[in-house]
């Protein structure tokens, strides 16, 4: 009811004064967080205002630069559509890395070991394997938490650990490339997904997907079904909607989108699956959901944001001589400032709007 | 469908059942421990010694989990209260060393890393009782803001002032079998099991115990006869974090030596599946970290033992058996009532 209030409200508004009203607090948290992480760099000996600006500049600085921070955002908008879409159903999907993982690999094989196809049949076949594959892998948890109730956050880990080994194991056995390096062998011309000039058709990929995803959430019965489930599974159950299905499909499609992420990465950049390809995406994908709170379509500049960090990250190392690893406590302090939104209003002076509030904690153990 | 689960695990007769499957269980377990004995002295002592060991974290970081969920805040920051508190612990000792004996530097090492992880309890309880965020939230952003912090003064190269070394307590531990594995152990070891029995106690047998569960339970009623929600959950989470960094302590300055990006490895979330395993007690807990335990000690000794079996295919077991263990017994076992909440006095 109170949603339906503001939902009206919000329509009288400009289109400026809405955009502003949804995007304020994660802007203003970006800028706190920066900020926080300023003062860490200074007090740990570095000068900030020259690490800021090599960032700047080694993601937005040039044409070149700016494809490279495309290209890190395109798994990310996979990441963040992974969790964002999880959330809606209240599940809280931490297993991005790990179905990443499994689509990863299992496009990698698709690409290297079925010769002879043509492109118009190859590279979809591959992405299009490695999606189901992370989908499946997603929909395990899925599975877990409907008929047994085990956590998803916990299976979810857990699994990621298993998929390193698991795909440690094959691309240092039964799929490993000749030499001495643990890898797959590259994945043939074929299957390989193409950049056109700086622009890596990978990103269009992920905007589509965000497109559709939004779709799917906010345009379709099933879509209802999953935020109704979301917003109060006992309710959901009791109006007819299939709980335990919506939970199985939710995780499964979470799972589909991550492992899209994975393939996409492998067929268009990596070129082949090598272990330790990518680790870190899932608490990425966490940041980057919240930070767009949870709406598919925000996912995409949340993605692009985080990954200007990642790009321009290297450049700052590089000529500032400050460790990467700061993005990671920034990215931190932004999930932590995007989420606790009252300190970004008490700061800022700002009243409370309305909006989605994420419950994750029901159904905790049992 | 939980709610019927739980009546018929509280019916009287089934928890007769229960007990002696229990005891069933543990005869078994006993006779297989004597039988691999005298087939294997060597093996069998290593494997035992190394579940002691392989638990000890996990049993320190389920205690973490379960006193905080028992006032009802969730915690799934353990997995970064004991990366922050191993590398503090390991910086503070590596820092200290040169200036001071070994062991008092090992000391001030291991509490410092135990003041970290309250401290971070600290953080968590003002994230989810001040802020009321989404715990589950809270706890995520503690596991991130350690790995990248950890990860960020990591320096390359450093090794501990000395190990936390083990000790013999006198005439017990020449017993056969039962003395290597249990009373030649390292001071943080023996602390831990010291500490299951504590919090047993204390959760179940002392005010501050009866206080904590009724304001995991029943906050309002709680809040009612004059105990502090707000106030119990701040301590409760604070002192948790204690044993997450003592945890913590235990990986850098008693089992590894060093200090490595993402050491923990998973540890603070499979601490979680102990806790549910264990119901939520200590004593519960503590037969799931030896379990697990055991499975991870297994897993050494097969790879020890040059079975051809891939490393990464017996490496995935410890994170199976979570699993596994979670789908049995998630669904019955019964969290307390108001955990996760934000509580709100009227």
């Amino acid at each position: 009811m109170a949603a339906q209030e503001t939902e009206t409200m919000q329509e009288r508004e400009s289109v400026g004064k809405r955009l502003w009203r949804s995007a304020s607090v994660p802007v203003l948290s970006i800028i706190l967080a920066l900020v926080i992480g300023g003062v860490i760099l200074a007090l740990s000996g570095n000068n900030p205002i020259a690490a800021y600006v090599a960032l700047l500049r080694g993601s937005f600085g040039s044409a070149e630069a700016f494809g490279r921070t495309l290209e890190k955002a395109t798994p990310l908008i996979f990441g963040g559509l992974a969790v964002a879409f999880a959330f809606k159903a209240g599940l809280f999907n931490i297993g991005g890395q790990g179905q990443l993982l499994i689509g990863a690999i299992i496009a990698a094989y698709v690409g290297f070991a079925f010769d002879g196809l043509p492109f118009i049949i190859h590279m979809p076949l591959a992405l299009i394997a490695g999606a189901v594959a992370g989908g499946l892998y997603g929909a395990i948890a899925g599975a877990l938490k409907a008929y047994t109730g085990a956590h998803e956050v916990i299976t979810t880990i857990m699994l990621n650990y298993v998929a390193i080994n698991l795909t440690d194991y094959l691309a240092d056995g039964p799929w490993k490339d000749e030499g001495i390096i643990a890898r797959t062998p590259a994945v043939l011309e074929s299957a390989v997904i193409p950049t056109w000039g700086f622009l890596p058709f990978g990103f269009l990929l992920a905007v589509l997907a965000a497109i559709a995803t939004w779709y799917l959430v906010y345009r379709t019965t099933f879509g209802y079904a999953i935020r109704t489930t979301g917003i109060n599974p006992n309710a959901a159950q009791y109006a007819g909607i299939k709980v335990s299905q919506v939970i199985i499909l939710t995780m499964g499609i979470s799972g589909f989108l991550a492992g899209m992420g994975g393939a996409v990465e492998t067929l268009g950049v990596v070129g082949r699956y090598q272990p330790g390809f990518n680790l870190g995406l899932g608490f990425d994908g966490i940041t980057i959901a919240l930070l767009a709170k949870t709406n598919p379509l925000g996912v995409i500049p949340a993605a692009i944001l985080i990954g200007a960090m990642q790009a321009g990250s290297s450049q700052m190392q590089f000529s500032a001589g400050v460790p990467f690893q700061i993005i990671d406590v920034i990215q931190a302090l932004i999930l932590f400032f995007v989420s606790a939104d009252i300190i970004v209003r008490k700061v800022f002076r700002m009243r409370e709007t309305g909006g989605e509030k994420i419950t994750l904690s029901t159904g905790w153990g049992s | 469908m939980t709610s019927t689960t739980v009546t018929t695990a509280e019916k009287p007769s089934s928890r007769i059942s229960g007990r002696t499957i229990l005891i069933a269980l543990l005869v078994a377990i006993g006779i297989a421990i004597v039988y691999y004995y005298i087939v294997d002295p060597t093996a069998t002592t290593s494997v035992l010694a190394g579940t002691i060991r392989q638990a000890t974290p996990l049993i320190l970081g389920a205690l973490c989990g379960l006193i905080g969920e028992r006032s009802g805040i969730i915690n799934i920051g353990i997995e970064g209260q004991m990366l922050m508190a191993a590398f503090v612990a390991f910086m503070v000792n590596v820092a200290l060393g040169p200036i001071m004996p070994l062991g008092l530097a090992l000391f001030l090492g291991v509490v410092s890393g135990i003041l970290v992880g309250a401290l971070m309890g600290g953080f968590l309880a003002w994230m989810s009782v001040t802020l009321k965020l989404d715990q589950i939230i809270g706890g995520t952003v503690i596991n991130i803001l350690a790995l990248g912090l950890t990860s960020y003064f990591y320096v390359i190269g450093l090794t501990t002032r000395g190990k936390l070394p083990t000790f013999a307590l006198g005439p017990l531990a020449d017993i056969p079998l039962i003395g290597p594995v249990l009373f030649n152990r390292s001071p943080i070891q023996y602390l831990a099991i010291i500490l299951v029995f504590v919090v047993q106690f204390a959760l179940f047998r002392t005010v501050w115990g009866l206080r904590t569960r009724s304001v995991g339970e029943h906050p309002s009623a709680a809040d009612t006869v004059g105990i502090s929600v707000k106030m119990t959950r701040y301590m409760n989470v604070i002192i948790a974090g204690c044993f997450a960094g003592l945890a913590g302590a235990y990986l850098t300055l008693e089992s590894v030596g060093t200090f490595e990006r993402g050491m923990t490895n998973g540890r603070g979330f499979i601490a979680l599946a102990v806790m549910i395993f264990g119901r939520w007690t200590p004593l519960g807990s503590w037969g799931a970290a030896l379990l697990f335990g055991f499975a991870t000690a297994l897993k050494t000794q097969l790879d020890f033992m040059g079975l051809n079996v891939p490393p990464q295919l017996t490496g995935s077991m410890p994170y199976i058996l979570t699993i596994v263990v979670l789908a049995g017994f998630a669904g019955r076992a019964r969290p307390p009532a108001a955990v996760g909440q934000p509580y709100e006095s009227e």
